[in-house]
Formats: structure tokens, sequence, C-alpha cells
């Protein structure tokens, strides 16, 4: 086992809101390419923990991160860290779909846009493949001067991912990308996670089980704070080692 | 929720429980009847397998349900499993007891070898043992104790190489013995099929147990 195998390596990672400690020193390394789910009741810490991957937590006043998150071996707490370029490598998708204002183009040129790109006919490409693979493309390719706002939740969460893919990141976070969402788009969501796991290293919050046993490679349980258990999905959701897995993934309490 | 489906399973694990004293009853009985010749008894053995049969059909119904409706993971799912798979051995179990019953019956009148019988009957308790005990190791789920039973498997075998061994003399030394010997080796092949499911069943004891499927005492070196 050599550490370069791992995209993101997280060491004993605590977080303090003010003087409440969220993150109770978590270790927890992830491997390219893979899914992983991040589960355990409400407060246990999961989002938290998601969002320090990417320093989304630096948002928030009175946050106090130590340990080391390290990503592709760099420090992303380094004070060299440009957190702009950091979130364009590692990408985030919320709960709420919540695309801009703007016409469906633009919102997944965006990032495009702001990175200064002026061909024109590159960024047709790469809004198009971006749709493509967030398996939203045949939905919208008819009406990409319209609104966002104007589409479905299961669309606006689609091109949301979209906006994400367009400036290529590494790793993809998802927040409970499919809680606000009808079973259908949830299923179209989840299909479309298993096909980007080519490309991407995936991080997902969920809180549906059944989402996390069919989708994941690796599955992480976090309670009150902790790393409880992390491990092969398959085993997880067949025989865990710590009983508080266990009575979590039976709907013993959560 | 989580209550009313604990209840499920507990309710589950009940039947099943009592599907495999309705299995060991029958093999008692059907021994019994070999033994002491009671082609009536061997007759209560044929005529309520199908309560036994009933009893996997309901099992399998219930298991099918709770799989469906409440996506159980876990021990919860080898819970299920567990009933699933081995009252389907319980049944087989029940089908040899009355194919004993049958030989029971179509025996009388034959000729007889007293040694043999005893052989038999010897045979017969052993596997009677272990098909008790291993009920004991499901409602304990006692992998260590499930362990064990599999292995005295082999006893079983070595009785049954026995009893063919001598119905094979026998029938060489007195042709009017053909008949009844080939029941005795039937028997026997019945006794030792037995022996078989109830190690089957142990693999998965060891399995609701500990999570691992396994082989325990595989026939392939024999």
């Amino acid at each position: 086992m050599t550490e370069q195998n791992f995209i993101i390596e997280s060491k004993d990672v605590h977080l303090y809101y003010g003087k409440k400690e969220a993150l109770k020193g978590v270790s927890l390394d992830f491997m390219p390419k893979e899914i992983t789910a991040l589960i355990g009741p409400s407060g246990c810490g999961k989002s938290t923990y998601l969002r320090t991957l990417n320093r989304m937590n630096d948002l928030i006043p009175d946050v106090t991160v130590t340990g080391t998150i390290k990503l592709n071996g760099k420090d992303i707490y380094s004070p060299k860290m440009d957190t702009v370029a950091l979130r364009k490598e590692v990408g985030m998708v919320f709960q709420q779909p919540n695309p801009f204002p703007f016409s469906i183009y633009d919102n997944v040129a965006y990032g495009l846009n702001i990175s200064g790109m002026k061909d024109k006919q590159k960024m047709d490409e790469i809004v198009e493949k971006s749709l493509r693979r967030a398996a939203v493309w045949d939905d919208v390719k008819d009406k990409l001067n319209k609104s966002a706002l104007s589409l479905s939740g299961g669309q606006q969460q689609r091109v949301c991912i979209a906006r994400v893919l367009a400036v290529e990141p590494e790793v993809i976070l998802l927040d409970e990308p499919t809680s606000a969402l009808d079973p259908i788009s949830s299923a179209k969501i989840e299909s479309m996670l298993v096909e980007l796991k080519e490309r991407y290293t995936i991080v997902i919050v969920t809180h549906n089980m059944q989402q996390a046993s069919r989708i994941s490679d690796k599955t992480a349980f976090f309670l009150q704070g902790d790393l409880i258990e992390m491990g092969q999905t398959r085993k997880i959701f067949t025989n865990p080692k710590e009983q508080a897995t266990e009575d979590y993934i039976s709907g013993r309490f959560g | 929720m989580r209550k009313m489906f604990e209840e499920e399973l507990q309710e589950l694990h009940a039947r099943f429980s009592e599907m495999g004293m309705m299995v060991n009853e029958a093999i008692l009985k059907s021994v019994k009847a070999f033994v002491n010749h009671d082609k009536v008894l061997a007759q209560e053995v044929i005529d309520h397998d199908h309560l036994i049969n009933e009893y996997e059909l309901k099992l399998e119904k219930k298991s099918f349900e709770l799989i469906a409706l409440q996506q159980p993971v876990s021990t919860d799912l080898r819970i299920i499993v567990t009933v699933l798979k081995a009252s389907s051995d319980l049944e087989r179990m029940g089908d040899h007891a009355v194919s004993i019953a049958k030989s029971t019956i179509r025996v009388k009148g034959n000729k007889r070898v007293p040694e043999i019988e005893e052989q038999i009957a010897e045979m017969a308790n052993i596997v009677k043992t272990m098909s008790d005990d291993v009920l004991d190791a499901y409602l304990k789920n006692d992998s260590a104790k499930a362990k064990k039973i599999a292995f005295t498997d082999d006893e079983v075998d070595q009785h049954f190489k026995k009893i063919y061994s001598q119905c094979v003399e026998e029938m060489k030394n007195d042709t009017d013995i053909v008949e009844g010997a080939t029941d005795y080796m039937m028997v026997a092949s019945y006794l030792e099929r037995v022996g078989d499911y109830v190690t089957n069943i142990c693999e998965w004891i060891v399995y609701l147990d500990t999570g691992k499927i396994s082989e325990l005492n595989s026939n392939l070196d024999e």
C-alpha cells in the first residue's frame, strides 16, 4: 500500500464551530475513480466532513479546522492554497438544485467564462459534453437559451452537475443530491454517477441507505463527529465490524 | 417500524424452529418404525409429510415478503437467508424420512439380517442426534456447536460404507436376501443423505453467526 494511491488523504481532522467540536479526529483516504458514500444520522458530521474537502467551511464564520487534508499529496489547508482553484478541482453539488438565474447554457459555461475562455466553439463543445455526461442533454438541447429555473428539479440538479463537470474537476462532492427529487430523477442521477466514476472520484453524503449500497464502492459511517467504520460497501452492508454500524444500517436508530 | 420488523423476524424464527421439530419427529418416527418393523408408524410419517412441505412454502413466502418490503441488511438479511436455505434442507430431510418409512412398509415379509438392522439402528441413532443438535445450535445461534455437529457426519459416512459392504457380502452368500438387503442399502443411503443435509444446515448456522459462507466436512476427498 503506497500513499500515492490515494487521491485524497485526510488525517486527524478536527473541526470546531466556535467551541463545539463537530469532527473529532477523522482520518479517511479516498481512492481515485471510486464512489465513497458517507452515511450516519443527522448531526454526525458527515456533511461537515464533506465540506472540509474543498474548504467550503471557510465560508462559515468562527470555524477552526485542524489536522491535514491532502489532494494529490498537496495540503489544501496550506496558506498558499488558492481556494478558487481548489474548488474547481473539487466540485460540489448540493441538496437543493441551485442553478443561477441564467440560461441553461450560461449556467454550464459559467466556470469557463470566469476563467476567461473566449473560444466560442470550444465552449459549445464543453457545454454539450458536460450536459451529456450529466445525462440531461436530450432534455435541454433544444432550449439551451431558456432559463435554467424553468426546468424540473431533477433536470436542474443534473444541470448543476454539468456545471461542475464543465471545469473538469478531479473530485465531485455531493451533499444529499437526490433527497429533494422524485424516485425517477434520483435513479437517473444514480446511474449517471456510476458512469461518471470512470473519470472522477466521487464522494456522496446520503441518508438513503439503499442509494449508498447501490452505487458506492466504499462506505464510511459517521457518528457524533467520529468516523466509526470505513470499508467496502458490500462488506459494510452484509457484515460490518462495528455494532453501531450494524444498528444504523438496519434502522435501529438514526 | 423497526419493532414491527423485529416481531416479524422473531415470528419467522419461531416458525422455522417448529418446522425443524416436525422434521426431527418424522426422522425419529421413521427410524423407530424401521427398527421395530412398525408399518402403522411408518404410514403416519408418510401421511404427515405434506404438513412439512406446507411449512416450507409458508416460510419461503414470508421470507420473500420481508426481503421485498423491509430491504434487510447484515444480520437481518442473514436471519432470513438462513431460514430460506435451511428450510429447503429440512424439507429434503422430511422427504428422506418418508423414503425410510416406505422401505419399512416394503421390507415386511422379506428375509431379514438382524446384524445389519442393528448397524442401521446405530447409524440412525447418530443421525437423529445430529438433527436434534442442529436445531439446538440454530436456536442458540452457536456456530462452534454447528461445526462440531458437521464433524460427526464422518461417523455416519463410515456406518454407511460398513453397511453397504456387509449387504453385498450377505447377498453373495444368500440370494434370498437380495430384496431385503437392497432395502437396507437404500435406508442407509437415506440416512447418509439426512446427515449431509444436517451438515448443510450447520453451514447456514455458521453463516448466520459469522457472515462467512463455508463448506463444512466436504465430501470431495471421499
